[in-house]
């Protein structure tokens, strides 16, 4: 295991998507250049994905090349483009582009101080907010997790019961177990490093929060057969009573 | 409809044979027509602590091939009315147990008896499982040490996962603990762990303490299940596990420490 040299973790980036509607490059220049230049903090290499899905003509390679660099000139950072999953034009390897997945995402238009310009129809700008926060429903166990049994939960853990050692409860959230907690609880399995660990008798074999973990031996010296939390505060997992 | 019992404990040793012969005969005598099934097949113990180790000619495995008829496997007991044995094989493995062949007879059985006493072999393998995979009561047999009351705690993982109660959601088997092999004296000096301290463990309903006693190896070298020994205290409480078992309140006896009369000290006894 190499967990000093590298990390691999998910990330969610908000992007702007520029839906084509015709193929005439030079308003979609001009367009896009005076939006620009109503807030140009906010495009200042603002990752864009161009999506094609919605112009009236085909387009081609030579087109779709000309409106990256096109848009490279006006600083911003194309990173993808977008087409209907039907209509993939054959020169999708020929781009050096990714293609990218169309996401069901809401869409938010931006509100510029002064009046959108309504002389050009070609061009839309809108923010995608790609942030997708589907919240996990709470797993609930009422019975006593016993040795040998490994109980998985994608959002937050609840256990009414204890947790034997030789059990491990996992979550994505937090945990928190209302008995004792002999066996072995991570918390944040995906990485998630606000997520906590709470329970009524600490007697844990092992306790981790987004891969940083602490063994009984640790827990024992701070606190040991009591209510305790167990958060990570700058990378170290801190053992709190509650 | 019979009430099927497993008698397990995951660990080996601590006592399921001669809890399975004890509870069983204790039905027995409380007049439920009862039959103990030895499921430790290649490893025949049963027959031993029963005393009947001379009267076994065709056994569980031969009835689940149908080599033989229930009738001529079951072995009556001479002791105890209301009694039957059906021993385990020596010659074979846990393979030649078979999930259809073990609800075949159990079936049968469960025509003529009250009570389907199983003594289950020791570990989490196949054997053991098909031991309790049928059963609607555990008694999870642990000794008061931590590394049997760890694998108690597996077994419990293991009823709740893998009976047949679970996988059908049925229910869930009643699970019941007794403590074998307990003396008050050591844990009194910290040697041993206290029933309280097992309780807490494994969260379940204490249906009794037997406590550690020379009674127990007499009675299994004699082929009599100790619970016929009335003077002795493990029969003793043997028979209040199988009152409690049954429903009915008893107090828990035998796990204070005894204090010593004035001659045993003189006498150092």
């Amino acid at each position: 295991m190499s967990d000093n040299d590298f990390r691999l973790k998910g990330s969610v980036v908000t992007t702007v998507v520029l839906e084509v509607k015709t193929p005439n490059l030079e308003q979609i220049k001009l367009g896009l250049k005076e939006k620009i230049a109503q807030v140009p903090q906010f495009f200042n290499q603002a990752p864009l994905i161009i999506d094609i899905n919605q112009c009236s003509e085909p387009v081609s390679l030579d087109l779709f090349q000309t409106l990256v660099a096109g848009c490279r000139e006006l600083g911003l950072a194309v990173i993808g483009w977008r087409t209907s999953e039907g209509e993939i034009p054959s020169w999708r390897f020929d781009c050096e582009l990714p293609l990218l997945p169309n996401a069901n995402s809401r869409q938010i238009n931006i509100k510029s101080e002064t009046p959108a310009p309504a002389k050009d129809p070609h061009v839309v700008i809108k923010t995608v907010v790609e942030e997708r926060e589907v919240s996990q429903p709470t797993k609930l166990i009422t019975k006593p997790v016993r040795s040998g049994q490994q109980v998985y939960a994608p959002g937050d853990l609840v256990v009414v019961s204890q947790v034997s050692a030789g059990a491990e409860v996992l979550a994505e959230g937090n945990i928190h177990i209302y008995g004792a907690l002999r066996g072995r609880a991570l918390a944040g399995v995906k990485g998630d490093t606000s997520a906590r660990i709470f329970c009524k008798n600490m007697e844990a074999e092992l306790v981790a929060i987004a891969g940083n973990f602490m063994l009984s031996d640790a827990l024992q010296k701070i606190i040991w057969k009591d209510a305790a939390q167990v958060l990570l505060v700058d990378e170290a997992l801190e053992i709190a009573s509650l | 409809m019979a009430k099927i019992i497993v008698v397990t404990s995951g660990k080996g040793g601590v006592g399921k044979t001669t809890s399975s012969a004890a509870i069983g005969t204790g039905l027995a005598l409380k007049g439920h027509k009862t039959v103990i099934i030895d499921f430790d097949v290649g490893l025949r113990n049963l027959d031993l602590i029963m005393g009947c180790e001379r009267r076994v000619v065709y056994d569980f495995v031969n009835v689940i091939n149908k080599e033989a008829t229930l009738s001529q496997a079951l072995i009556k007991d001479k002791r105890t009315k209301d009694l039957f044995l059906l021993p385990a094989s020596q010659t074979r493995d846990k393979d030649a147990l078979t999930t259809e062949g073990v609800e075949a007879v159990l079936n049968e059985l469960s025509k003529d008896f009250e009570y389907i006493v199983c003594d289950s072999p020791a570990g989490i393998e196949k054997g053991a499982q098909m031991a309790l995979y049928f059963a609607d009561v555990a008694i999870v047999t642990t000794n008061p040490e931590v590394s049997s009351v760890r694998d108690s705690d597996r077994i419990l993982g293991i009823l709740q996962s893998k009976s047949r109660r679970a996988e059908q959601g049925l229910p869930p088997i009643e699970e019941h603990l007794l403590v074998t092999r307990y003396n008050p004296d050591r844990v009194s000096e910290g040697e041993m762990l206290s029933v309280a301290d097992v309780e807490e463990i494994l969260a379940i309903p204490l249906l009794g303490v037997i406590p550690e006693s020379e009674a127990v190896l007499k009675a299994s070298n004699q082929g009599t299940p100790v619970i016929l020994d009335g003077q002795a205290e493990a029969g003793q409480a043997y028979s209040d596990a199988v009152d409690r078992l049954l429903g009915e309140e008893r107090p828990l006896r035998f796990t204070d420490v005894q204090k010593k009369g004035f001659f045993k000290r003189l006498l150092g006894g």
